[in-house]
């Protein structure tokens, strides 16, 4: 116990109210695992927003030429040109790594606008709830634990067998049932902080209830809010997977994840390429974005820093 | 006295689940009946008009929309939520006239055995897996063994189910030969869905069980134990553990949930004769009375375990139930 008393009074001392970018990358090269989960990440992000200039390839155009055919097969495209499939093929000849930039775009868009839009909701709501309480806070919190009772995942699929899939009805319902949990989040934290004394030294000087939000209060959200915005994006992502597999979500011909390894369920004997990439292509974006949450979680603790910067 | 306090700890929980369920299904309602006609859908294009405004009778789709707001409500009470005349219907709708029709309710309920039968393998197995893993990554902080069981249970809550058990279907069905690819009724059956079901809940449960241990065991009367000479092993195993079953049993409850929606996707992939695989069929072919009635069963489902684990809870801390 000893040994970890001392780093602990160390950090007392180094406590920062920030972490420059210049700690974030010391933290991040003793961390390779996490050095690695990011990097996979970025370029993930440049795959999938630049697909349109990067894929080798069509993502929609069949080539009757090529269906099926195993990862590093060359083949005759349309044209006649010959075309190097690194990944191989689908049952309708389009190439696998192509499909999966664009299918990244649908991951990333669904999982990064969505959580975007019900964070704010989310914490717009919990903060007023938090900080104002009285009957809106009593409506809004009601409501956070009634959507919270049912699974998300059953209300999305519900709901987009009626209204039909497509990747903005996917953002609109995630966005809808997703809220809740900032909002849980926001106003727990907000209550903690609506009694402390900078809060009540800030009122005494006359500080408005807005400038207290924003300045004062809001700060101390945004660790835990990056934390579980980045939680969030993975759930998401995997839950767009789950949706387009089934059916109901992203429809063919768009590339999606899910719905690629939906395809590829039908030829799992003779095309193993079919499911295995973009299986992993969910599996190691979700997995770094958790492993990214647990080191943000611990390098925005101030009592947790030490151990990544000393 | 304790007893009594405890009872209407219940009553008042198990009214609020009721409320909850009635607020879902009177959602579920509102949104059914705004899809077009649910009696064309049922005849087709071909379907006369006559005998369409006849299913609308039979249907009772003719009535204000209180009468049959009031018809819903008393059926949720009555557990009959009307006939389906679509799902399981043999009878072709070729030369016309009204098809045969089911209860909907008794179609969705024979179904909770297998699901019952496979969420609860699921979830023993995480818990027999989980909870010895997590407790053995406590007490050794930060050492390769922690950081291993670490990366390992953030790879298990990554993991993309239905992807995993295609996987497996494709290694232990496929190649090896060794267990059903799909299907129900023996033990061998139940092996691959519960093993694709149960990574999840193996790496939250074992992330929350390490990280409520190391809470538990950096507390003073951990130390005092310790300087008593009673090993760590043994502090862990009786005294620590039984203060860090709140969160772990909470989890345990909330992965009981998510196992339930992942039977929904894991169930389709497997043709596991259980509600989730029911639920898709009904959605997919768009079978108003039958989709009311599994998800009016999945909801119960999940309430229930909401209100044992808040039960449980309060079992545990009586703080809660004294509040």
């Amino acid at each position: 116990m000893a040994a970890e008393v001392a780093p602990e009074v160390a950090a007392v001392e180094e406590r920062q109210a920030w972490v420059t970018s210049r700690d974030l990358a010391v933290a991040l090269v003793r961390e390779p695992v996490v050095l690695l989960a990011v990097v996979f990440l970025a370029v993930l992000a440049v795959a999938a927003v630049f697909a349109g200039w990067l894929a080798p390839y069509d993502p929609l155009m069949p080539n009757i030429f090529a269906g099926r055919l195993p990862p590093l097969s060359e083949a005759k495209g349309m044209t006649g040109a010959v075309q190097f499939h690194v990944l191989g093929t689908d049952a309708l000849g389009r190439d696998m790594l192509t499909r999966l930039m664009y299918g990244a775009q649908a991951s990333v868009a669904v999982g990064v606008v969505a959580v975007a839009i019900s964070g704010t909701i989310g914490t717009v709501l919990g903060l007023a709830a938090g900080y104002y309480g009285g009957r809106a806070e009593t409506v809004i919190m009601r409501t956070v634990d009634g959507v919270m009772a049912v699974p998300s995942l059953l209300v999305a699929l519900f709901v987009l067998s009626l209204v039909g899939g497509g990747l903005v009805n996917m953002v609109l319902i995630f966005a809808l049932v997703r809220w809740v949990v900032y909002a849980r989040l926001a106003r727990g934290i907000t209550l903690s902080y609506r009694e402390s004394s900078f809060v009540e030294a800030a009122r005494s000087i006359g500080a408005t209830d807005a400038r207290i939000i924003f300045r004062h209060i809001l700060p101390n959200l945004l660790s835990p809010l990056l934390v579980l915005g980045t939680l969030e994006v993975a759930l998401l992502i995997l839950a767009e997977a789950g949706l387009s597999f089934l059916g109901f979500g992203l429809q063919p011909p768009e590339p999606s994840w899910g719905l690629m390894i939906a395809r590829g369920r039908e030829y799992l004997r003779e095309a193993w390429w079919m499911i295995t990439f973009p299986g992993l292509a969910i599996f190691l974006t979700t997995l770094s974005l958790n492993l990214l949450a647990n080191w943000l979680r611990t390098i925005t603790d101030p009592v947790q820093r030490w151990r990544w910067l000393i | 006295m304790i007893a009594n306090v405890f009872g209407g700890y219940f009553l008042r929980r198990l009214v609020g689940s009721a409320v909850m369920l009635f607020i879902v299904m009177s959602a579920v309602f509102v949104a059914d009946r705004n899809i077009g006609d649910p009696a064309r859908m049922i005849l087709g294009d071909t379907g006369s008009e006559e005998d369409v405004l006849e299913l609308r009778i039979r249907m009772g789709l003719e009535d204000p929309w209180h009468v049959q707001y009031g018809r819903f409500v008393a059926g949720l009470v009555t557990f009959d939520l009307g006939e389906t005349f679509r799902y399981g219907i043999s009878k072709p709708l070729a030369h016309g006239g009204i098809p045969e029709s089911r209860e909907t309710l008794p179609i969705a309920a024979e179904r909770l055995p297998a699901t019952f039968l496979l969420t609860g393998v699921t979830i023993a197995l995480s818990v027999l897996v989980a909870l010895p893993l997590g407790i053995w990554a406590a007490v050794r902080p930060r050492t390769f063994g922690d950081r291993l069981v670490n990366v390992l249970s953030l790879a298990g809550v990554s993991i993309v189910e239905y992807w995993f058990a295609l996987i497996l279907i494709l290694l232990f069905a496929v190649q090896l030969d060794w267990l059903p690819t799909s299907g129900f009724g023996t033990a061998a059956h139940v092996i691959l869905p519960a093993l694709a079901l149960s990574l999840r809940p193996i790496g939250r449960i074992t992330q929350i069980a390490r990280s409520s241990m190391l809470d538990e065991l950096a507390k003073p009367y951990v130390t005092a134990a310790r300087g008593r000479g009673i090993p760590l092993s043994k502090i862990a195993s009786i005294h620590a553990l039984k203060n860090a079953a709140i969160p772990i049993v909470t989890t345990i409850g909330d992965e009981t949930i998510n196992v339930i929606t992942g039977v929904i996707i894991i169930e389709t992939v497997f043709g596991w004769p259980g509600i989730g695989a029911l639920t898709v069929d009904a959605l997919k072919i768009r079978d108003v009375p039958l989709i009311e009635a599994t998800i009016f069963l999945l909801v119960l489902m999940v309430l229930g375990i909401n209100l044992l684990v808040d039960l449980l809870y309060a079992l545990l801390n009586p703080r809660v139930r004294l509040g």
